[in-house]
């Protein structure tokens, strides 16, 4: 096992190869997703509030707005 | 085939209209999104078994090298990572010329989705080149042809974004990148033939050789998985882009309405 990262003495450069690459995957595959997520939420709220008003409006015309 | 009547002929035209009628439902917005939602996690799982297959094969079973000792393990992913730059820069120029050409909104915002994954790709080509580089040349860059085309195709993409990103109006960015998307092609052929048009310190093909591969199977095999491995990557996380960019983009129609309430 240590033989295997020892990489025959190359294992600063073989090592941290396969970490930046692993490192930028990842990155690459999550922010999609994240970002996603973000826009849904996002529109759920927007149109939540657009709805708010909507009722707002329609059921209390007296109502103040706030 | 010797005397082809007409009937035959407008029989094969027409089936040829409903053959490539399909492709009509790649230009929905709300069909890719749909599309894109089921294919990237499927694409994700297959990249993900193809990766530990791969590593387990690249790192632990195949032999060192006789010149270079275990440093030539990097080529499993310094190699599919240069191949997929420059795949990604083809792809992503056709749907950007598609988009110029026919206006289709899905094609540009296909292009822009796969820019970032193409520059990062070629950001771990450029880097595991040069952490190969110094232990095997003595040196982790010279402007050599090779070495200065592949940065080139990182400014390339990076310059799509920005200028894909710099107008106010979406579909002139996407006409002025598409452009610039079309003319940077020219540096594909150029990164592929660096090494025999020109005297580098980077070694030749060994793969795609007319001749056949000059790799062992050991080390062959292990590189065309991870290949493989790259490619499902890209689908997957290409498409989940795509999803995420259309939703943005189409937040004013119907389907992303029932979508964020259905």
């Amino acid at each position: 096992m240590a033989e295997f990262f020892h990489m025959g003495g190359y294992a600063f450069f073989v090592w941290s190869s396969y970490a930046i690459v692993f490192i930028a995957f990842v990155y690459a595959f999550v922010s999609p997703l994240l970002h996603h997520q973000r826009v849904l939420t996002e529109l759920r709220k927007s149109t939540q509030t657009e709805r708010k008003t909507k009722v707002v409006a329609t059921q209390s015309p007296a109502a103040t707005p706030d | 085939m010797n005397h082809p009547s007409h009937s035959e002929s407008s029989d094969r035209s027409a089936s040829r209209g409903s053959k490539w009628r399909w492709l009509h439902r790649f230009g929905s917005p709300a069909w890719m999104y749909g599309f894109s939602g089921r294919w990237a996690p499927r694409f994700a799982v297959v990249s993900a078994i193809l990766f530990v297959i791969g590593l387990y094969q690249g790192l632990v079973i195949a032999p060192p090298d006789y010149q270079m000792g275990d440093s030539y393990r990097i080529i499993f992913i310094h190699v599919p990572s240069a191949w997929l730059s420059m795949f990604s820069y083809f792809v992503m120029a056709v749907a950007a010329a598609v988009g110029l050409v026919w206006r289709m909104k899905v094609a540009d915002i296909t292009a822009r989705s796969i820019a970032p994954l193409g520059a990062i790709f070629t950001f771990c080509a450029l880097v595991t080149g040069s952490l190969w580089g110094k232990p095997t040349w003595g040196t982790y860059w010279v402007w050599d042809a090779r070495l200065t085309s592949e940065l080139i195709l990182l400014f390339l993409f990076i310059g799509y974004i920005a200028l894909h990103d710099s107008f106010e109006d979406r579909r002139t960015g996407a006409r002025a990148s598409a452009v610039l998307a079309i003319v940077g092609v020219i540096n594909l052929p150029i990164i592929h033939f660096s090494v025999e048009w020109w005297n580098t310190l980077h070694q030749g093909s060994t793969v795609t050789r007319l001749d056949g591969p000059t790799m062992d199977t050991s080390m062959l095999i292990p590189l065309l998985v991870m290949f493989v491995a790259f490619n499902f990557y890209f689908a997957s996380v290409v498409l989940n882009r795509l999803r995420s960019r259309l939703l943005e983009h189409e937040r004013k129609t119907n389907w992303v309405r029932e979508v964020v309430h259905g």
